[in-house]
């Protein structure tokens, strides 16, 4: 009895010991949902696409194919990733989760930025198109169905937070899952049940700037980008709500902060060599700043209020990310540098962890424990459905009139 | 994402605050009135020059806030209000986001600017010692490819004399950046005296020093046999306490790089580095004539100039195949004897620094040690060790380092001060020279200097004090002379030329032989 529990003892000191040492470098990651940021999602879940005419997707792309390269791009990418993923069913009728493939954030302006003003009807246009076609919306008024609404606020389809708060999700929506970008909490835009994804950003482009891991971070903070934007808000107050300017005015004068509204080729390589990113809001709580933080491993400071970050039930981001209320921006040097050095390093070997990096990118092709692997893992997690989304025969729930007059022109 | 001049067409944002409360009919009246206010101040801004409706609400609205906020005086040029927390306008978009709880409130706010926007010195401290920990923690983890770097055990042997200080700090302070654990084996000649003792102890490093029975000879030659032998007990000594690392030869003098620390550590068993020389020559002058006179002779001996490095040679495929080593023959015969002629120091024809070894070499034990390595409890000393090729059956297995040899990484140099010259003990002037200089004044008098004579001319304070008494220097130095003053008082009273020095002087000057003998 003494010698075999020794034994055990032994053995479990002996890999404990030889784990030790891989632990110096990375931690493991897990969330409120537990370890999962590693799961498979193949034969957990089904999804079943449907077959839109290409006006919603195809023709878009074709007529600006700059809308690969925007921050948006996932709901494209998110398409072609689930036609060629072994989780895609084509027979609809054992599918957990049904796609349709609609891109409506691909409507730039010549700069670039795009108009959410057709969204709605676009989007409406389609649900009425999966409606008429097929039973499964009617089944469950599309409780089952997921939609990838990558823009500013979502579902509200706008870009000015005070019309998307009008708005409102759209109405046609509220049942479905909606995959976002967008993440703040008791927002009306943000439905209980979404899943909030992280900005697309190029991860080839952030490849090619690598510096080894050896080279000292010399930077204590590090921002580039607006402060104030002129063109939108001269008087400042409004965009950001004032976070933004507040860090300027309080520490442009600081050494250790290295904050400018340049755009140094260096932008990456910079990136690598700070040990805190500042990533605060700006017209919308999200920005790509996280993603990048993240993959070149600086520590984020998130300076936005009751933000929602990406894939919140897996990855603990309180434990790798430095949170800080926009009121408290004045004493933001006080609040870095009061953090133990223990618990910077232990942040920065959460972040050394491989796979929180790969499930914050879009890689194409698409690579195991990466952000679609994670959207599904995310799906997988919401089943099975709850029988009662199963309405009755001819039972309606959702309003097809209700929303703004302009909305319910087909599009 | 904001649009900039598109959006102009689609609505007009400013007035959208205003308009969302256009449902009830009350509040139409209040939309008439808010129009109308907003025309009055627009007319009245134009008339002052700035928004004043801003600062109107902040006094209307502000409340005394626990955050002290700065409010700069106000520059209408420039946009940003260093308003309070409330924001005012907000107030008609704040009843539609007050229904779903959320404490953020959509609008415009303050820009909160506290008091005193500059840097803190004490959290400027805080963070350059977290980003200290960080780069340490970076190092450690990334840096030398992850494996565990070996400890390097340096052996130096030293005797005290003038220019010990000078030359052990310089190791000391190499030993003490190099970022690997040391153990620094000092071996002293003439017995472990408290003079060194004293010096090595500030180097932070674990220290063992070793007395040497002999006392240093006076000839350059003697002196190298000496120092082979201590080389030899301080070796011992890493036998016997079977010491763990990379032995490397840190003699006094010698000036290693940072890289050849890191470069040691890929030694298995036994290898060499290449050593710069520097044989200096006694005389500025007769080195640039030796220059010169080498720059001949390379036009007519077709003779590349000769190399001052001592090291592994190399075929083109990086195998060891021979020595490249000093070349003495345009020093025959004008190479320093004694330690302080004026001639040039020449090295062996292989020096011990440039030797670096795995300790296990030196252990008893036979655990995986090769056999071309001879085992070093059998070595006689007597049989005369040149060099630590000697502790090898096989030279040819010495590992080249620094790229094969290609880098010099140390620098090999022998300078001492004469053989006379004193120094205070420690270097510590203790208790301080009664020497006080008129302040009105320079020390230095426009008296120009005497002619240089042969003897050694020296002259002593007799007050009882310990002061610094140094020989008279010759031609090229400078004189410092300082008048003793008895009197104070008469200080003021002298001019320059009365500076002539009385009975009692003292020459201070911290010149030493050394000083000619500029390299």
């Amino acid at each position: 009895m003494n010698q075999s529990s020794l034994s055990i003892i032994l053995l479990f000191l002996f890999f404990s010991a030889s784990n030790a040492e891989h632990n110096a470098r990375t931690e493991r990651i897990s969330g409120s949902a537990g370890d999962v940021l590693e799961d498979n999602p193949v034969g957990r879940l089904k999804v079943y696409v449907y077959e839109l005419p290409s006006k919603y997707n195809k023709k878009l792309l074709q007529k600006d194919p700059r809308c690969l390269t925007h921050m948006f791009a996932a709901e494209i990418f998110m398409h072609r990733f689930l036609l060629s993923s072994p989780v895609r069913t084509r027979n609809p009728d054992e599918a957990d989760w049904f796609y349709t493939p609609i891109y409506p954030t691909c409507d730039l302006t010549p700069t670039g930025l795009p108009l959410p003003f057709k969204s709605p009807r676009m989007m409406r246009s389609a649900i009425q198109l999966i409606s008429s076609n097929w039973p499964y919306w009617n089944r469950t008024e599309g409780a089952d169905h997921f939609f990838v609404v990558p823009h500013d606020f979502g579902a509200c389809f706008h870009y000015q937070e005070e019309k998307a708060i009008e708005r409102g999700i759209l109405p046609l929506l509220q049942r479905a899952t909606l995959v976002q970008t967008f993440g703040q909490r008791n927002h009306v835009c943000l439905d209980q049940g979404s899943i909030t994804i992280p900005p697309f950003a190029p991860p080839q482009k952030m490849q090619a700037h690598l510096i080894p891991p050896d080279i000292p971070r010399s930077i204590f903070v590090y921002f580039r980008g607006l402060f104030y934007d002129l063109n939108n808000d001269p008087e400042g107050g409004y965009y950001a709500r004032g976070a933004r300017a507040a860090v300027w005015e309080n520490f442009k004068n600081n050494p250790l902060f290295d904050i400018s509204t340049d755009h140094p080729t260096t932008y990456y390589e910079d990136m690598q060599r700070s040990i805190f990113c500042l990533c605060p809001l700006g017209w919308a709580p999200w920005s790509p700043r996280l993603v990048e933080a993240v993959v070149f491993g600086c520590i984020p400071v998130i300076i936005a209020d009751d933000i929602v970050l990406p894939f919140a039930d897996a990855i603990p981001w309180e434990e790798i990310g430095v949170f800080v209320a926009e009121k408290d921006v004045p004493k933001l040097d006080t609040i870095l540098t009061s953090i133990p050095t223990e618990v910077i390093l232990r942040k920065q070997r959460l972040l050394a962890n491989p796979s929180m990096k790969r499930a914050m990118l879009f890689p194409q092709p698409a690579q195991p424990g990466d952000s679609f692997h994670q959207i599904l893992n995310g799906l997988a997690r919401k089943l099975p459905h709850d029988r009662s989304i199963y309405l009755r025969e001819g039972e309606k729930v959702l309003n097809w009139t209700a929303g703004p007059v302009g909305d319910l022109k087909p599009w | 994402m904001k649009l900039s001049a598109l959006h102009q067409s689609y609505l007009n944002r400013r007035r959208s605050p205003l308009d969302s409360s256009a449902d009830a009919s009350s509040k139409s009246f209040l939309a008439v009135f808010w129009l109308v206010l907003h025309c009055l101040c627009c007319l009245i801004s134009l008339l002052l020059g700035f928004r004043f409706s801003r600062l109107v609400f902040f006094f209307l609205v502000s409340t005394p806030s626990s955050t002290n906020l700065y409010s700069p005086p106000f520059r209408p040029d420039l946009p940003p209000p260093r308003t309070d927390l409330s924001p005012p306008n907000a107030t008609a978009v704040e009843a539609k986001t007050s229904s779903s709880s959320s404490r953020v409130v959509v609008g415009r706010h303050g820009i909160l600017i506290r008091p005193w926007p500059h840097p803190d010195p004490v959290e400027v401290m805080k963070a350059h010692r977290i980003i200290e920990r960080v780069q340490r923690e970076q190092k450690a983890v990334f840096g030398s490819g992850g494996k565990s770097s070996r400890a390097v055990i340096a052996v130096t042997p030293t005797y005290a004399r003038t220019f010990q200080a000078l030359h052990l700090n310089g190791v000391m302070h190499s030993l003490m950046l190099a970022p690997y654990a040391v153990v620094w084996i000092v071996v002293e000649a003439g017995g472990a005296s408290n003079e060194t003792a004293s010096i090595i102890a500030k180097s932070g490093v674990r220290t063992i020093h070793v007395g040497f029975d002999q006392r240093m000879p006076n000839t350059w030659e003697d002196r190298g046999k000496v120092e082979v032998l201590m080389r030899l007990r301080a070796l011992r000594v890493v036998k016997e306490e079977k010491l763990d690392g990379v032995v490397m030869f840190a003699d006094d003098s010698n000036m290693h790089s940072m890289e050849f620390f890191d470069e040691i550590q890929n030694v298995k068993w036994f290898g060499a580095v290449s050593v710069g020389i520097l044989a200096h020559s006694g005389n500025a002058e007769e080195m640039v004539m030796s220059m010169d006179k080498r720059r001949e002779m390379v036009d007519e001996e077709e003779e590349r100039s000769s190399l001052p490095v001592q090291g592994p040679a190399c075929n083109a495929t990086d195998k060891l195949i021979g020595w490249h080593v000093f070349n003495t023959l345009p020093y025959a015969g004008k190479s320093a004897v004694y330690i302080d002629d004026v001639a040039a120091v020449l090295p062996q024809k292989l020096e011990w620094c440039g030797f670096v070894l795995n300790s296990r070499i030196l252990w008893d034990e036979a655990e995986s040690k090769p056999e071309w390595v001879k085992e070093f409890g059998l070595l006689n000393e007597n049989e005369g060790v040149e060099s630590p090729l000697s502790l090898l059956n096989d030279p040819s297995m010495v590992e080249p380092l620094g790229s094969c040899g290609r880098q010099v990484l140390l620098w090999w140099l022998r300078v001492e001060a004469r053989a006379d010259s004193k120094f205070p003990p420690g270097w510590v002037i203790d208790p301080p020279l009664e020497i006080t200089v008129a302040a009105k004044r320079t020390p230095w008098p426009d008296v120009p200097p005497e002619p240089p004579t042969k003897k050694k001319d020296q002259m002593s304070l007799s007050q009882g004090n310990n002061v610094v008494v140094i020989p008279k220097q010759q031609q090229q130095q400078q004189q410092q002379r300082s008048s003793k003053v008895r009197k104070p008082k008469r200080r003021s009273k002298r001019n320059k030329h009365e500076a002539k020095p009385t009975d009692t002087t003292t020459q201070v000057s911290a010149s030493t032989k050394h000083h000619q003998e500029r390299n």
